[in-house]
């Protein structure tokens, strides 16, 4: 709520900055004239939001995808660990903006080249929390289970598993956040569509309010993004979050 | 005072069922922590026995190899000398180790599940269970909306549910405040009379194995061994007042001094 208030204290005071200081409008756009830009060009923005917004899922999709198979290898396995441990720390230090140029050379202008950076940078993110939560798995538990007579593939599905899924959301939810900056990289490195493109365009237009509302739908569309990533995980994971019920007596 | 390994035990002629437990002359070290530093003797040579359907309750001042032993004892460690000879067992262990994310009745039930039975089935063999338990209400309740005692009910049932003839309890209740401990060790000598089992505690309360053990067993410091083994003839339900308890119980705080 009360960002709500420091958000609206923000947007008031660059208004009135804008009006009183007389700036140019291409130089500093008022938040009244990104509105209207907005609603001008509700269609092209569109168009060109949903093409950023399925690089950023689609590539957030097949990290996950990777991120939870390259977890639970190293997991299940020491060699594969020491193999695939420096491959996965060496990913991350691929400098995005260099090698996007490269990639787009490799596959062209669509959409090939966006999912593999947004995937790129988000698999990192997304392995280390489910590696370290299928690690911190109590070791009295694993041989509680084996007393029980538990297969391997037992305790893995029965308690490792469930445990690790509150690090698979907390990489997730960082994901979201490091895949739109890598979606929009991936987009000024050459492409046709999408916000990355239409913020370029934009510019040596004098259409800077239009640039400004693209910037402001993908923020909204980061935020939601999380936000539901961590409304799902308070329904799907209440027992990994701090509860206000009591404890019985 | 031992008998070697490979000479017949006299308990086995004249006992004509197998002991649940038979441990002779048990050794188990721990590679040394730092390179050139010794190996950790955790167990030099211990011998204990548990009759089917008898309580052993084993004390010992803190790492003098109790958990050591019970692990040997399920099958989780391998002696490096002596032989172990033991019967299914299904451990409890000192925290409750139930699963944040299930319920109290699919935390009892886990054992069920790992050897095969379904979801409902086990959710009916552990829901009757816990009623006698006294978590009525709580079924679905989670662990984290348990109380200290709850949870060691449930796992305590979970313990149960694995069917094993073999109970080892590692310090089922140091987790507990001194008045919720005793309680459940009275509820566990209830829940135990009723279902009787093979039970081999492990514990540092004096008293906690008083009340419960048929025998006690007194282990020294580490390297771990038996330095007197006390029978308890007290008569059941016992209270850690009663004045053999009492005199018991400065028989094995001289054995621990010694």
């Amino acid at each position: 709520m009360s960002a709500v208030l420091v958000l609206l204290a923000i947007v008031a005071g660059w208004e009135a900055y804008v009006r009183l200081s007389g700036i140019d409008n291409f130089i500093l756009p008022a938040p009244s004239a990104i509105a209207q830009a907005i609603d001008d060009d509700a269609a092209l923005l569109w168009s060109n939001f949903t093409v950023t917004a399925g690089e950023i899922a689609l590539g957030i999709g097949a990290a996950l995808a990777l991120g939870l198979a390259g977890a639970i290898a190293i997991h299940l396995s020491d060699t594969l660990r020491r193999a695939l441990y420096p491959l996965f720390v060496g990913s991350q230090t691929v400098p995005i903006p260099l090698i996007a140029p490269l990639l787009v050379v490799w596959f062209g202008f669509g959409l090939t080249p966006k999912i593999l950076i947004v995937a790129l940078v988000c698999f990192f993110p997304i392995v280390v929390p489910t590696a370290d939560a299928l690690r911190r798995v109590d070791p009295a538990l694993r041989k509680l289970m084996r007393t029980f007579g538990a297969s391997r593939w037992q305790t893995f599905r029965m308690v490792e598993a469930p445990a690790a899924l509150p690090g698979l959301f907390t990489g997730a939810k960082l994901s979201v956040a490091v895949g739109t900056i890598a979606a929009i990289l991936a987009e000024q490195a050459g492409s046709e569509e999408g916000i990355g493109h239409l913020v370029r365009q934009a510019l040596p237009q004098f259409e800077t309010a239009r640039a400004y509302a693209a910037v402001l739908m993908l923020s909204v569309f980061s935020i939601a993004l999380f936000s539901l990533l961590a409304l799902a995980e308070r329904r799907l994971l209440p027992w990994a979050h701090p509860s206000t019920k009591g404890t019985a007596p | 005072m031992q008998t070697p390994v490979t000479a017949p035990r006299q308990a086995v002629a004249m006992e004509p069922r197998t002991p649940a437990v038979s441990l002779q002359d048990v050794v188990k070290r721990f590679a040394p922590v730092r390179r050139g530093a010794d190996a950790v003797v955790a167990l030099d040579g211990v011998s204990l026995e548990v009759a089917p359907g008898e309580i052993v309750a084993v004390v010992g001042p803190s790492g003098c190899g109790k958990t050591t032993l019970l692990e040997l004892v399920c099958g989780l460690t391998d002696a490096d000398a002596g032989s172990v000879q033991a019967a299914p067992a299904a451990l409890m262990a000192q925290s409750d180790l139930l699963l944040p994310w299930a319920s109290a009745l699919d935390n009892a039930a886990l054992a069920l599940r790992v050897a095969g039975e379904s979801r409902e089935a086990g959710r009916e063999r552990a829901g009757a269970l816990l009623q006698d338990f006294g978590i009525a209400g709580f079924e679905h309740a989670r662990p984290r909306e348990l109380s200290g005692g709850m949870r060691q009910r449930v796992a305590f049932a979970r313990t149960l549910l694995a069917g094993r003839p073999l109970l080892c309890l590692d310090e089922p209740f140091a987790s507990l405040d001194a008045l919720t401990r005793q309680e459940m060790q009275s509820w566990l000598a209830g829940a135990l009379s009723r279902d009787p089992r093979s039970v081999l505690l492990v514990t540092h309360d004096v008293e906690e194995a008083l009340v419960l053990g048929d025998r006690v067993v007194v282990l020294s410091p580490r390297p771990g061994r038996v330095v007197a083994t006390l029978g308890v003839d007290a008569p059941r339900p016992r209270r850690r007042t009663d004045p053999e308890l009492v005199a018991l119980r400065e028989r094995v705080f001289e054995e621990l001094r010694t």
